[in-house]
């Protein structure tokens, strides 16, 4: 089924032209991976998926983006984004308890039942592979997890919400070789659930985890294909280059 | 030839010399205060009216008018500064209008404090008609400290970083509750201590207040807002050149007074301040 239809897709920042005619589906239920050097518009196309683009003041946008044959233009944003979860590259924990931070976007959809809450808290911490290590801490400060307990805080905080699509910006940026390990464990397991948008300046983690990768260069989709062809006969000698290392 | 080590030394002596003479009025001012006002401070000082054409007796009428007008000026100026530098930092965008806004805020905190007691005594007395009144003098001095709590409130909330709005709107949170539960609780600490500092300058100002509240005497107490009001700054105004022969010790008593209530205020921004900035997690 397709989640997003991408249409002639053209971003602005003022004078800077960041994505240039991008059109593309996205699947559900998959992992689209998103790969290309800095300044290549991977993150500036993630973050006009949930429309968090509109918060730059010198921001223009051409072309349609549909979720689920819907003009994302046309929905209010607070709706499309309880639909589009998403995680930053450095964890972000609000500056709340751990309960709190989980339990934020359903108080915010007006949820305030005790009860409810804590069973949603718990199912979202579960799905997070989080639950068991902060289970009796619920509501110390979300500051004094580690840099990699604080990342999948932030994914069972994006669950909590029961999002359709989760977007992950470079989730494992800043953390070490284990526990970026569990963080893409946790988006294999996720995809059953979810659609998974991943942008990575990692191609050995596309390689890795993307059903299907895409490849940007200055604002430009350069590629899109099934991630085992990407990575063993790329169509465009650019992809190649990229992916052997010739630069980035 | 020059020598360096010798250069480098005059530098340092004018360099502390200009340090120290910044401390020293202000211990001076401290000390002479304390030494000449202290003897004048006990219960019936503080808690008695004036008497003997206020040669004598005590200075309760006008500590009650200062925290009756302080109280009254951040009533006014507490919501309207709160609010307008919440659009100010979350709501408008860079344009000209903004722009205005801005300069006319940094304007209007260099305006002279005799021309907002003008001000005052125009608007408020005379064209609202609520006459010399605690009402005029607490509005003309919520203007006054308008530009500091909309400064303060603006650096506080623009402090937040920006990075908490986009998660939380990232979670599908609108604007407003961003606004609401993750900005505005990590801003308080900032916005408080800005407030606690437009107070103390509401408290010790003199100008504003001759116009538009401040009473000569007051054989009583004010019953409403739209009664005339002593206050502390105004008195020692008063007792210091309007009445003869008033004993020094009651003139920096109430100097003490009037001091300590400021201090006392500017203290407790700097415990809030230090206090939150240790619990600051980011």
């Amino acid at each position: 089924m397709v989640k997003f239809k991408i249409r002639d897709l053209d971003v602005w920042f003022g004078p800077i032209h960041a994505i240039k005619q991008v059109s593309m589906e996205i699947q559900s239920h998959e992992i689209l991976s998103v790969i290309g050097p800095s300044n290549s518009g991977k993150t500036t196309f993630l973050r006009t998926l949930n429309r968090l683009s509109d918060l730059h003041a010198s921001f223009r946008m051409s072309g349609i983006v549909e979720m689920e044959r819907v003009d994302t233009r046309g929905m209010d944003a607070e709706t499309l984004r309880r639909k589009i979860g998403m995680v930053f590259a450095l964890p972000l924990p609000l500056p709340l308890s751990i309960f709190e931070n989980v339990a934020y976007g359903i108080r915010m959809q007006g949820v305030k039942n005790r009860k409810t809450l804590e069973e949603k808290v718990e199912e979202a911490l579960q799905q997070g592979y989080l639950w068991e290590e902060v289970k009796d801490r619920l509501d110390e400060s979300a500051f004094k997890l580690s840099g990699g307990q604080q990342q999948r805080l932030c994914i069972a905080r994006t669950l909590a919400v029961q999002p359709e699509v989760i977007l992950f910006d470079e989730p494992c940026s800043g953390l070490d070789p284990i526990s970026t390990a569990k963080v893409e464990d946790a988006m294999v397991e996720l995809k059953k659930k979810y659609t998974i948008v991943l942008v990575t300046n990692n191609v050995k983690q596309a390689a890795r985890v993307g059903d299907k990768t895409a490849f940007f260069l200055s604002g430009e989709l350069v590629e899109l294909d099934r991630t085992d062809k990407i990575f063993t006969a790329p169509h465009d000698q650019r992809t190649n280059d990229y992916i052997s290392g010739k630069f980035g | 030839m020059r020598n360096p080590r010798r250069t480098e030394k005059i530098a340092f002596f004018f360099l502390l010399l200009a340090t120290l003479l910044i401390v020293v009025p202000v211990g001076l001012i401290v000390v002479i205060i304390i030494q000449k006002g202290l003897p004048a401070i006990n219960w019936q000082f503080l808690s008695d009216m004036p008497r003997q054409g206020m040669r004598a007796g005590g200075i309760f009428p006008a500590i009650v008018g200062t925290i009756y007008l302080v109280a009254g000026a951040i009533i006014f100026a507490l919501p309207i500064g709160l609010l307008a530098a919440i659009y100010l930092s979350e709501y408008s965008r860079e344009n000209l209008l903004t722009r205005l806004i801005k300069l006319a805020i940094v304007n209007l905190a260099g305006v002279p404090s005799v021309v907002y007691g003008l001000f005052g005594l125009a608007l408020f007395v005379v064209f609202f008609k609520f006459g010399a009144s605690i009402l005029s003098g607490s509005l003309t001095l919520g203007i006054m400290i308008l530009p500091i709590i909309i400064t303060a409130s603006r650096e506080a909330l623009e402090s937040v970083p920006s990075s908490f709005r986009e998660v939380s709107l990232s979670l599908g949170a609108s604007k407003w509750q961003t606004i609401r539960h993750i900005v505005l609780p990590n801003a308080i600490p900032g916005i408080l201590t800005g407030t606690i500092l437009g107070l103390g300058r509401a408290a010790g100002e003199t100008a504003p207040i001759l116009f538009t509240v401040a009473a000569f005497y007051l054989p009583q107490l004010p019953h409403s807002i739209f009664d005339q009001a002593m206050a502390l700054p105004y008195h020692l105004y008063v007792i210091s050149t309007q009445v003869p022969n008033v004993d020094e010790k009651i003139r920096y008593g109430t100097a003490f007074v009037l001091l300590a209530l400021v201090l006392v205020m500017n203290l407790i921004a700097i415990v809030i301040r230090t206090k939150f900035r240790k619990k600051k997690k980011w």
